[in-house]
């Protein structure tokens, strides 16, 4: 059964019902990338290499991991990759 | 689109059990089952009528809908797939000439009313449209998944003013709709700051998401064409770095008719006309004109009161002019009134006897508004409150005495107002040093009764500086329309 529900546009329409996608930082100079491990095996490998070429090209970079792969994130964790980076790069590396 | 259920050729009959009209003529149903092809849809009990062979279960009124069905019981009759003749309510001889000698309903009255469909019930009607109909609605659909809740959804798509908002579907809008005689596609004006043009529709829609009832939609739709006087200013209002934000106060019977408060708490939460009507106004400035606070709306601080902000005046006494006959509209008539408006100053006077004491005291009050040294910057509006009032009455004091009392009263000498007088900095011109002078414009101090029973108390709520170019900006007063 589809039960999506409908509900109408309370505003003058000027934007793109489908939201757009955040537009990518035109330079990654002077922020913070968060390297994410969600888990899966070899997603250290995969976030060790992105590291590497990162501190090669002078961005700063800090680590997490989730506690399991096999569920959503914790909210404390997003909110301290929120508060402490600009971007992110959620690996999977299966 | 033919029904499948329904006889292609033979009786239909709409009915319900708790309708006594259809309870009379359950025998005439049975034996007209008898003569011949009969299908009765039943509203509310499946097991109504008994006797009787073909009996639709219609709870969720789709058949009473598509069949258009006003008023039970409701007999037709079809042909070839098609409806051709049909009575409402019991009426022997009609019953007799769509369905024959069968339905004589031997020993019932010759007549009798039925009741109302239960499709056609407030609310249920448009719940039936939006569900198996055509809405008519203009505005684009948004989809929300199955699993996401549409509250959250609306926050996500920015539509809110931090406070959770009602779902806008399209069953709510229409019922929002039926709350105005004016036509869903009208254009009430051009919403600023992106002067966008804005439907009576997409009013609803936003009146639907403030919680407003349908019953607010005309003081909703004043409201907002107060808003879009050029007078008012409404742009400069929305992008200033002032407190100030749009002030409803709503005079005449339509307060009292939709349930407004001007009593206990009149300035404070508790009341739903109250609260979602000055919170109708500010989504519609949010989400048609968009008027984004950090955007557009740059206000150093705001003020609590640009969620909503919005009373009745208190109009219970006949000796008072209520404000918006003070400001042009005929006694009688509904009105709203809209003033550029900061928070709420109490101001406490438990000592005034006399309404000379009164004056001269609230005087010192309003000399605060904006500045003390500051004169025709903004305006204000004063609350007084019944014990306040009652010491102007017991003096034989009108609205007009009261006004005319607290103009002359706000004068003051330039010299002691001037840049630099006093020690302080800020002040008038230094040109102004020898004359005396208002503290507002001729017709900038708005009185209006509002507050409970108990408190020496009255409210001034300063206005903005945008209103110091009288010509420019002004509160504005509106007849409220149906």
């Amino acid at each position: 059964m589809n039960t999506t529900l409908k509900l109408r546009d309370p505003t003058a329409e000027s934007a793109p019902a489908r939201r757009p996608r955040l537009a990518p930082p035109p330079s990654l100079d002077g922020r913070t990338v968060a390297l994410m491990d969600i888990g899966k095996s070899r997603g250290k490998e995969f976030i060790d290499r992105l590291e590497d070429h990162f501190r090669k090209a002078g961005v700063a970079t800090r680590r997490y991991a989730k506690p399991t792969n096999t569920k959503v994130a914790p909210l404390e964790l997003m909110q301290r990759i929120a508060a402490e980076a600009e971007l992110a790069v959620i690996a999977l590396s299966d | 689109m033919p029904d499948s259920l329904l006889p292609n050729d033979g009786l239909v009959i709409v009915a319900k059990r708790d309708c006594p009209t259809c309870v009379l003529v359950e025998p005439v149903m049975q034996k007209l089952d008898r003569a011949g092809p009969l299908t009765v849809i039943t509203q509310d009990d499946p097991t109504f009528p008994t006797g009787v062979r073909s009996v639709i279960d219609d709870h969720e009124l789709e058949r009473s809908f598509r069949l258009d069905v006003e008023a039970v019981p409701t007999l037709i009759r079809f042909k070839h797939g098609k409806e051709v003749e049909r009575t409402v309510g019991w009426d022997r001889k009609e019953w007799m000439r769509l369905a024959g000698d069968a339905a004589a309903g031997d020993g019932l009255p010759a007549w009798q009313p039925g009741c109302g469909s239960k499709s056609v019930e407030p609310g249920v009607h448009e719940a039936l449209i939006a569900r198996y109909g055509n809405p008519g609605l203009k505005s684009r659909e948004i989809s929300v998944g199955n699993w996401d809740d549409p509250i959250e959804a609306c926050f996500e798509r920015g539509w809110t003013d931090g406070l959770p908002v009602v779902p806008p579907t399209d069953e709510r809008i229409l019922r929002m709709l039926g709350g105005t005689e004016r036509k869903p596609d009208e254009v009430v004006g051009l919403i600023p700051p992106n002067l966008a043009p804005c439907t009576v529709e997409k009013v609803a829609i936003n009146a639907v998401m403030a919680g407003c009832k349908p019953e607010y939609m005309p003081v909703v739709l004043g409201v907002l064409e107060a808003a879009l006087d050029p007078l008012f200013t409404m742009h400069g209002l929305l992008c200033t770095t002032h407190f100030a934000g749009p002030l409803v106060i709503i005079n005449g019977p339509v307060a009292k008719a939709i349930g407004m408060n001007s009593g206990v708490n009149a300035l404070g939460q508790g009341n739903r006309a109250n609260a979602t009507i000055g919170r109708a106004l500010q989504l519609i400035v949010r989400n048609v004109g968009g008027g984004l606070p950090g955007a557009i709306d740059r206000a150093t601080l705001g003020n609590p009161g640009k969620y909503t902000f919005c009373f009745a005046e208190d109009e219970s006494d006949p000796d008072w002019e209520p404000l918006s006959v003070r400001r042009g509209i005929a006694p009688g008539k509904s009105a709203v009134t809209l003033f550029h408006g900061e928070g709420v100053n109490g101001f406490i006077d438990q000592k005034s006897r006399t309404p000379e004491e009164l004056v001269r005291s609230l005087a010192m009050g309003l000399f605060g508004v904006n500045h003390p040294k500051l004169c025709m910057a903004g305006n204000a509006v004063l609350v007084l409150t019944p014990e306040h009032y009652k010491i102007f009455k017991d003096g034989g004091w009108d609205r007009r005495r009261i006004e005319d009392a607290l103009y002359q009263a706000l004068k003051r000498p330039g010299r002691d107002l001037v840049r630099g007088a006093q020690g302080v900095a800020e002040g008038l011109p230094p040109s102004l040093a020898d004359a005396m002078v208002d503290k507002f414009h001729p017709d900038g101090l708005l009185i209006v009764r509002a507050g409970g029973e108990a408190g020496l108390f009255s409210a001034i709520i300063g206005g903005w500086p945008g209103q110091s170019v009288r010509d420019e900006c002004q509160a504005v007063t509106r007849e409220i329309r149906p």
